[in-house]
């Protein structure tokens, strides 16, 4: 048990030192909700007329509504951009050693999981304490509630990463994964709109928006920062999750994975 | 306890319906050095990935330090020191800290890995290079910190893929002699992969890989049978090209 906790330590370390190191990833990654938060939303909101929805028991200002969304957003990109660089990693061989230890397959690659939540976890917060430096706070104890349901959506979202990675040659290119991950995923969820209002202009969008587990995991983060529990969605993010890990492992398995499809010289 | 280090048999594998290797089987014994050569294409990588479960087949078997690799593959990576043809070191990383990343992967810690680290460093005789980044490296240097990392967990058979790919001649020949030391000092099985015939001995193992099948096993000396190696090898790819 004591070697699982070594590696899972030591992977989670590298993946942070290694993001620490990348300066020019942070301030990327927290550039872009905040373009979302400061401007997209100045013009935005006052075009989009928001009820008293739960977990709000009054009117919120459209920038309130969208931050659960961002956070999101965060882990999204990071899901994605960790499972590029896996395949980066694959090619520059350090996933070969991560592979070729005595280690069970599905610890270590959770535990790369675990690496890359942790940092979609501090760019979450990087992200709240600027938006709170605008002005736009949330409850108190929802900054701390929110720790374990950004662990499962960061999970979740990475193993989607992980998944594609490990089953989609073509996502190589970050424009792909923009074009039918990133955009689909964030548009149709309940990110920068409530459901209602997609129930409103099309019921079959609606629909979609509703099995999307990243509406899931939004709605999940919405609710804990603002003090609640929203379990249907905590569940359905952790359906998902073990659903994107299984379609990971699959992948990863050497006797049908992509080490096999993959041709190697010499 | 099987005398063999490593013992492959009949194992085919293809990409597809391209068939890479057909029924290789070849063994070496505990505390040889075998030498795999072949040129480029013949089969080596796709061979390595074998070996290291980077990739499965389901024809032939593979045996590492007498375990089965197909049925405990766990057990049988524990025993092995695996060096890649390319280079897998994080670069932002010194040399120590790449060492000890490995050795957490392989569930070792605290001063037991402090201890394998120096004494890893030590035999490659990289002391002085454990706090230098591995980018500051030259790449030599980054291929011996590699092989002192694969040691760390005291492995008993080490895979090598090309090892010497890119590198200067003195280079070249230090971390052959290097890898040499080792195997005769520690019975060590090596199995070494390579297209440069000049990095064989003539008391080596060798096994010629053409095409996905072993042209030749035998001590390299035998295999000339008084020519030089390389005009043995040459004279027989040509001969089945």
């Amino acid at each position: 048990m004591k070697a699982y906790l070594v590696a899972l330590r030591a992977i989670v370390e590298r993946e942070v030192l290694r993001f620490v190191a990348q300066r020019g990833r942070f301030v990327s990654a927290l550039v872009r909700p905040l373009v979302w938060l400061l401007v997209f939303a100045a013009g935005f909101g006052s075009a989009l007329g928001l009820s008293i929805i739960p977990p709000y028991n009054t009117y919120v200002t459209y920038e309130v509504y969208i931050v659960p969304g961002l956070c999101g957003m965060v882990q999204l990109f990071n899901g994605m951009q960790s499972s590029l660089s896996l395949v980066y990693d694959r090619e520059m061989g350090s996933m070969r050693l991560l592979l070729t230890s005595p280690l069970p397959r599905w610890w270590l690659l959770f535990s790369k999981l675990a690496g890359g939540t942790a940092v979609s976890i501090l760019q979450v917060y990087a992200f709240l304490a600027i938006a709170a430096a605008f002005g736009i706070v949330m409850p108190p104890a929802g900054y701390l509630l929110v720790l374990p349901v950004l662990c499962l959506t960061g999970l979740m979202l990475g193993a989607l990463g992980l998944a594609l990675s490990a089953t989609i040659r073509q996502l190589e290119n970050f424009a792909g994964v923009m074009n039918f991950v990133i955009f689909p995923a964030f548009f149709l969820s309940s990110a920068l709109y409530p459901l209602w209002k997609m129930a409103e202009s099309s019921t079959l969008l609606y629909r979609i928006c509703a099995v999307n587990p990243f509406t899931h995991a939004v709605e999940a983060i919405r609710f804990a920062l603002h003090g609640q529990a929203n379990l249907p969605a905590i569940g359905w993010t952790l359906v998902a999750f073990v659903l994107f890990l299984g379609l990971a492992l699959l992948g990863y398995d050497p006797t049908r994975g992509i080490s096999r499809k993959r041709s190697a010289g010499g | 306890m099987s005398v063999f280090g490593l013992k492959l048999e009949h194992l085919s594998f293809g990409y597809g319906a391209d068939p890479v290797l057909k029924d290789v089987s070849f063994t070496v014994e505990r505390g040889n050095f075998c030498a795999l050569l072949g040129p480029n294409g013949a089969g080596k990588t796709s061979l390595f990935s074998l070996l290291t479960r980077l990739a499965t087949t389901s024809t032939g078997r593979i045996e590492i330090a007498g375990i089965d690799l197909g049925t405990s593959p766990r057990a049988a990576l524990a025993r092995m020191g695996i060096v890649f043809q390319q280079m897998t070191l994080d670069l932002d990383l010194t040399v120590r800290r790449n060492l000890s990343y490995y050795a957490a992967l392989r569930g070792l810690s605290g001063r037991d890995a402090e201890r394998r680290i120096d004494a890893a460093l030590e035999r490659l005789e990289l002391g002085e290079k454990s706090s230098v980044r591995a980018r500051d490296l030259n790449g030599g240097h980054r291929r011996r910190t590699e092989i002192a990392r694969c040691l760390l967990h005291d492995p008993e058979i080490l895979l090598l893929d090309e090892p010497t790919v890119g590198l200067d001649p003195a280079s070249r020949a230090a971390i052959t002699d290097h890898v040499h030391r080792l195997c005769a000092d520690e019975a060590l099985t090596v199995l070494w992969a390579t297209h440069l015939v000049d990095e064989v001995r003539a008391e080596d193992d060798l096994v010629i890989l053409h095409r996905g099948g072993v042209l030749a096993h035998d001590t390299a000396r035998r295999i000339a049978g008084g020519q030089t190696v390389e005009k043995v090898f040459l004279d027989m790819t040509a001969v089945t090209s």
